[in-house]
């Protein structure tokens, strides 16, 4: 099997050995799933095919492509009447798939938005991307203006009659930009918060029109799905769900880096072989397995396969599938300051427990970790946990998202947040005094 | 109507609207912040959280925001359960982590919706340890203060001010905990509906800064319903006394006509009635004019004298004094003698709008109904500046689309953002043809600019083009033909620019829409309180006649009327050189400087009467306090005057008696418009003025004595001047004094008084109309085409003058309050962009009529007409009729000295 048979969206670009130009996309196959598609399929074809690759959304929701793609589809099309927008507004901590997507294989993602807009018969796409990504910027605008020159992009893609206008808008800034809602407020130049749903974006999103949100990496995917088919893409994973994903570790790990591997592969074959185990003299406490927004995973989770429906089992979210560990130098209390500090920098401030909530849990942990900790304030860390990332307790899942760290702490480290307190200073501050 | 179960209790409640929405209609109590009546649900504070039960067997349920959850038939929460008061308990936790402890110095404090609802979810042991966030407050104006620290950033102040009322100078700055509501720098709000910030306000964010300066605590604030004096609107207010002396309007809902919202002529507009010119006693001119004050007696004899035999005393009345003195002084001189105080090409066309409503072929909408009108024609009347409230309803009604797209995305109509990010830009048709900008333009499908005879004309045109085909211009067409597709079209115009004619075509165009089949709608907004009441009373002479017959010896009593607003001054000034003039009036007007006589009158706040607002809807208000010194209302000096010329049965002994003949013999309904002074509630008590903290009745006067004063009795109403008494809610919807419940301190408690919530009051909407307009009448109604093309008015040489209306400056009581003259623009006219180029002339610059003295600014509209000058009305008084035409020159040594307060609003 070739490369790009096993490494769909990265394949191409270790074949090449670097950025994937657009002559190196084209010999590589690249363009061909587009042309098929506005060539030979209709619309609802389209759809169909994706709904059966079982292709899910690698935004970190998971959400089935295919059936998003079919909420939109029903509305009438108009010129202007519907959007697609790609999500690549990577900014969950530890998270850099996207970008290697951006720089490297920009191409893919183009042709994968062209079978998206295709399918939902939109003419209008826009890709938001993360404002400090200048590099991408610069790859995925040359890329775009190379499609355009070829033809792919603007009136009558492929002589095919089908036009598509494909935009890039760099983002102002701000975590929750990558709330699909509030990307899209954004979009609009209003304050980047979320909206309340319903409506959904299929139903109304930007600009009050049917509009489809998708990942980078999920785009990247579709091309391949067209080329060689559902049950390939399907066949390509592990486990229970289909195709490949980018990995990623970060921490103390001797190479720490990013994967294309089947779905459903386990963590501990991601550490230990991909990035080549821990350094020496660290050992590993726990993964937050897809960002920063997940809760902790700890030893006897590590043999768990990493796809969407185990991890949830085991208590977290297969998120971004780029792991962040945490060894044993660090101090779990801190971490999650750490963390806690850029969710409550990051809260749109739109909604109360998010933003009133997440600063007391900062100025909670920062009392316990500078050895200010008194009793009864992992009671109040507790149910701080319980109401800010209860369900609907919050506008959108920011708040949430920020608790799952927290929580999971201290369910698996309360050990540390207890001896804090007793001991009015944090243990793993020796090194550093 | 869906079963909704509440803890247990089954209620039925309408389907669909929001849970929170149908909790509160129930009168229950559940805490809220960002949702409000008006303004729908957001679920930004995450306060009102229940427990919704997925059936009969969930015991655990779900924590659910009721402002963002839509009631189903069968549905079953809990507001009590422990999980819900928790978690409500802990987000006024969160929000206290930064809300100061100043309750005892801020202005929110004893009427804090914070403070209820702290109170409300038992919060009360702080367990934060980290700083307060603290801010830079802003210099807002001189109607608002700003004290950022106290917000809980609910952003309802944003949502009021924009997306509402239009305004875009107040913001949500900044992110996260850092969140900042106001302008981008310091300077007054543009907005004419400012004022409504501080009633949104949960907390003390915004407040009422000439309040600020004369502040009392709620609960030592005496009210009584009352209307405002600021235009025809008529909209429900209360004003608070403590000391004698007003202390601030707050909004009075009413279901019908301001609902929540108040403009900022009628809230800051008030304080005339402390002003520092308001006469205390009765005075008699002598020989050099000046006048020797307390000689009631003597002064009544001198009036009296006039009206012995064979008098030809003159009467002259005033659309700003009331339906009940206007009446008196009309049986006191005799139809004959009597005139209603108003410029004569003013008079005529009220005359002809009071005609057009007699006769009818549509229907007169209040404010709730204008709210549902979906597709409106504004025709001549700058109602931005004239009726600013009604201006705001029509912003509302060209968003009945959104509500409609929204209910096809599935959208729920109260899911406020969600409505407004669906529609976006879409509205329902608005039509404006005017002489100049107005603040509606920004939503109007359609501008036209003209002289007055050009709209008068364009009014014709589009009456054809309902009638038959659309012939006219673009304008013309696009407008008879989204009329005609609308269910409920409105139109609306007014007497300011002194137009019969239009006021005919306006209803041409109503009543065609009626004809083919329209639900069709027409308002003509007349120009004060109660100009439709003195049209009414049918005035024997225009005002000319009565001005020429003083200025031939006659002598007159002019009720609270300042001849010179109404009459050129060298008319004026020959009159009351030559004839004796006796005023009663509350303001030392110019007119009363040149009086024989003077009376002082009590403002409307210190009086009970009745005005007539735009719809013919006559509303009564009551006396808040008792006036100091002679003053006292113009009806009681009317009966003064009338008992000691002997005329007894003119010598009304009360009120309730003026009001009986005032029903005999004008409108019958006028006795049923409010309970009257026998009026007690089922306890037998009556409705006290204040509230039952009320505080200090024994300290307020020790300065003076330590005694406490005796309590006066008020026979004229249904109200006390105490504590004592009930304000149950239910009571005749006219009769609300105050709006407080137990637990409900606040402005928000007003819930508690509705039917259900935002819907009418529970003891019903004030009001009783004195004319129904038919729905149908006769084509003979209908005016034809004014014959004669329009004078088409561009000569290089002249202007023809075409009268502006402000919010501040143009009304003649306002003008007098304080906050509103920091406001009012410096003398100015409007110029188009040509005449301005055409004549060198720039914004700013100083400009007069050729050969005059008086030099003004220049200001520059960018929708009037060529050959046309905007003077505003009330600030620059150069027009003497419509038919004057002006030269100008440009005065090069003129220095300009507008302030920068009121060049905020000035220009439209």
């Amino acid at each position: 099997m070739s490369l790009q048979e096993t490494k769909p969206m990265t394949g191409r670009v270790e074949e090449v050995g670097g950025r994937v130009s657009l002559a190196d996309y084209e010999t590589g196959g690249g363009y061909a799933g587009a042309r098929r598609a506005l060539r030979e399929m209709s619309p609802e074809e389209v759809i169909e095919l994706v709904r059966e690759s079982d292709l899910k959304g690698r935004g970190g929701a998971g959400f089935p492509t295919g059936m998003k793609w079919s909420f939109a589809k029903d509305e009438p099309p108009t010129p202007g009447s519907k959007y697609l927008v790609c999500n690549a507004d990577e900014m969950e901590p530890g998270t850099f798939k996207d970008r290697y997507l951006l720089e490297y294989n920009p191409h893919l993602l183009i042709e994968g938005m062209i079978i998206g807009a295709y399918a939902i018969q939109a003419d209008r796409a826009y890709v938001f991307l993360r404002g400090e990504y200048h590099e991408p910027y610069k790859h995925l605008t040359q890329a775009i203006q190379d499609a355009h020159r070829k033809g792919y992009l603007g009136s009558s893609i492929f002589s095919t009659g089908y036009s598509l206008d494909l935009r890039v808008h760099l983002s102002g800034g701000r975590y929750i930009c990558g709330e699909e809602t509030a990307l899209l407020n954004a979009l609009e130049g209003k304050r980047a918060q979320p909206r309340s749903k319903p409506p959904y974006p299929p139903a109304s999103g930007a600009w009050g029109r049917p509009t489809i949100v998708n990942n980078v990496e999920t785009f990247c995917n579709v091309p391949s799905i067209l080329r060689n088919g559902a049950q390939w893409y399907k066949n390509l994973g592990v486990t229970e769900d289909a195709g490949t994903k980018l990995y990623g570790v970060s921490g103390r790990v001797n190479k720490p880096g990013l994967w294309e591997l089947p779905m459903g592969t386990p963590i501990r074959e991601i550490i230990d072989i991909h990035a080549q185990g821990m350094r020496e003299g660290y050992q590993l406490r726990g993964v937050l397995p897809g960002g920063a927004s997940t809760d902790f995973l700890v030893e006897e989770h590590f043999d768990l396969p990493m796809d969407y429906k185990t991890i949830q089992s085991a208590g977290s979210r297969m998120g971004t599938g780029t792991m962040i560990l945490m060894d044993d130098s660090i101090c779990p209390v801190d971490m999650c300051r750490n963390l806690e500090h850029f969710f409550a920098q990051e809260s749109c401030g739109f909604c109360t427990p998010c933003r009133e909530g997440i600063p007391w849990v900062e100025e909670l942990l920062t009392e316990i970790e500078s050895g200010n900790g008194k009793e009864g304030d992992l009671e109040i860390l507790d149910q701080q946990a319980a109401y800010i990332g209860g369900p609907g307790n919050t506008f959108c899942l920011h708040a949430p998202g920020a608790m799952e760290p927290l929580q999971s702490a201290l369910k698996y480290f309360r050990e540390d947040f207890v001896e804090h307190i007793r001991t009015g200073k944090c243990p793993y501050r020796k090194g550093r005094d | 109507m869906a079963t909704l179960s509440i803890d247990g209790v089954e209620y039925e409640v309408e389907e669909g609207v929001n849970l929170l929405h149908a909790v509160l209609s129930q009168r229950l109590d559940l805490p809220y912040f960002c949702w409000h009546p008006s303004l729908g649900s957001v679920g930004a504070c995450r306060q009102c959280a229940v427990i919704e039960y997925a059936g009969p067997d969930d015991d655990r349920g779900r924590l659910q925001m009721a402002c963002m959850t839509s009631v189903s038939d069968g549905m079953q929460v809990s507001v009590n359960a422990p999980q819900a008061a928790d978690f409500r308990s802990s987000v006024i936790e969160w929000l206290m982590e930064n809300h100061p402890h100043d309750c005892p110095v801020c202005e929110e404090g004893g009427e804090c919706h914070l403070q209820d609802m702290t109170v409300m979810t038992g919060h009360s042991e702080r367990r934060f340890r980290g700083r307060k966030r603290t801010w830079r407050n802003q210099n807002l104006g001189p109607f608002i203060g700003h004290e950022m620290n106290r917000c809980i950033t609910c952003y309802r102040c944003v949502r009021f001010y924009g997306d509402y009322a239009g305004g875009n100078d107040l913001s949500a700055f900044g992110s996260r905990g850092r969140m900042f509501f106001g302008r981008f720098e310091d300077g007054t709000l543009e907005s004419e509906f400012s004022g409504n910030l501080v009633e949104v306000c949960p907390t003390g964010v915004f407040t009422d800064k000439p309040f600020s300066s004369l502040y009392t605590r709620k609960w030592d604030l005496q009210t009584a319903p009352s209307i405002c004096p600021g235009c025809a609107v008529g909209c429900n207010t209360f004003p608070s006394e403590r000391y004698g002396k007003l202390r601030r309007i707050t909004n009075r809902y009413h279901g019908e006509l301001n609902g929540y919202f108040l403009c900022d002529r009628g809230r800051f507009g008030s304080h005339f009635v402390n002003h520092e010119d308001r006469i205390q006693h009765v005075g008699i001119a002598g020989n050099d004019g000046v006048f020797e004050y307390g000689d009631q007696n003597k002064a009544i004899a001198c009036v009296a004298k006039e009206l012995g035999a064979g008098a030809n005393l003159i009467g002259i009345g005033s659309p700003r004094a009331s339906f009940e003195a206007n009446f008196a002084l009309r049986e006191l001189v005799g139809r004959e003698n009597y005139c209603a105080g108003i410029k004569d090409s003013e008079l005529d066309t009220l005359a002809e709008s009071i005609e057009v409503l007699r006769q009818g072929g549509f229907a007169v909408p209040s404010l709730d109904q204008v709210e549902k009108c979906d597709a409106i024609l504004v025709l001549g009347e700058d109602i931005s500046n004239t009726a600013p409230r009604f201006a705001l309803a029509v912003r509302q009604a060209t968003r009945i689309v959104s509500f409609e797209l929204a209910g096809d995305a599935g959208i729920p109509v109260w899911q406020d953002a969600g409505v407004r990010g669906h529609a976006q830009h879409t509205r329902n048709p608005l039509f404006i043809a005017t002489p100049a900008t107005t603040r509606l333009d920004d939503i109007a499908s359609r501008l036209m600019s003209g002289s007055v005879s050009q709209l008068a004309e364009l009014a014709h045109t589009i009456a054809e083009g309902i009638e038959s085909d659309p012939a006219g211009d673009e304008f013309a067409n696009s407008a008879a033909r989204s009329l005609r597709d609308a269910k409920a079209p409105l139109i609306v115009t007014g007497s300011s620019l002194e137009s019969p004619d239009l006021v005919r075509g306006a209803a041409r165009i109503a009543r065609a829409l009626q004809r083919v089949g329209c639900e069709s709608h027409l308002a003509i907004i007349p120009p004060e309180v109660n100009s439709f009441g003195s049209t009414l009373l049918d005035g024997g002479i225009l005002l000319s006649d009565a001005l020429s017959r003083m200025a031939a010896g006659g002598s007159a009593i002019v009720l609270e009327n300042d001849l010179y607003r109404r009459a050129g001054s060298d008319l004026v000034d020959e009159a009351l050189a030559a004839g004796n003039c006796f005023t009663i009036d509350s303001l030392a007007t110019t007119t009363m400087s040149k009086s024989e006589c003077v009376f002082p009158a009590a403002a409307y706040v210190e009086q009970t009467g009745t005005f007539v607002n735009y719809e013919l809807r006559a509303q009564r208000f009551f006396q808040v306090f008792q006036p100091t010194g002679e003053i006292q209302p113009s009806w009681m000096w009317l009966s003064a005057i009338a008992r000691a010329s002997g005329r007894s049965e003119m010598a009304w002994s009360s009120l309730g008696a003026l009001v009986q003949a005032c029903a005999k013999t004008t409108f019958p309904t006028i006795a049923s418009v409010a309970p009257t002074a026998e009026f007690r509630l089922e306890d037998g008590s009556k409705i006290p003025r204040q509230t039952h903290r009320y505080s200090g009745r024994t300290a307020m006067h020790a300065d003076v004595n330590v005694h406490e004063p005796k309590t006066s009795v008020d026979t004229e109403t249904p109200f006390s001047y105490s504590m004592e008494g009930l304000n149950p809610g239910n009571q005749n919807g006219a009769t609300i004094p105050y709006s407080w419940s137990p637990g409900w301190n606040s402005n928000q408690s007003v819930f508690k008084f509705q039917q259900e919530v935002g819907g009418h009051l529970a003891g019903g909407d004030p009001g009783v109309k004195l004319i129904e307009v038919p729905r149908s009448c006769s084509e003979d109604a209908d005016a034809e085409r004014p014959q004669g093309s329009p004078s088409s008015t561009v000569d290089n040489a002249s202007f023809a003058l075409v009268p502006i209306h402000l919010v501040f400056g143009s009304d003649e009581l306002s003008s007098y309050s304080w906050p509103i003259a920091k406001r009012t623009p410096v003398p100015f006219v409007l110029l188009s962009q040509i005449d301005a180029q055409r004549l060198g002339l720039q914004a700013g610059m100083g400009v007069k009529v050729a050969g005059g003295k008086e030099s003004v600014e220049v200001g520059i509209d960018a929708r009037l007409a060529p050959g046309l000058l905007g003077v505003p009305t009330g600030i620059v008084d150069w027009i003497e009729t419509q038919e004057t035409q002006v030269e100008l020159e440009h005065d090069v040594d003129f220095v300009s000295t507008s302030k920068s307060d009121s060049d905020v609003i000035a220009k439209g």
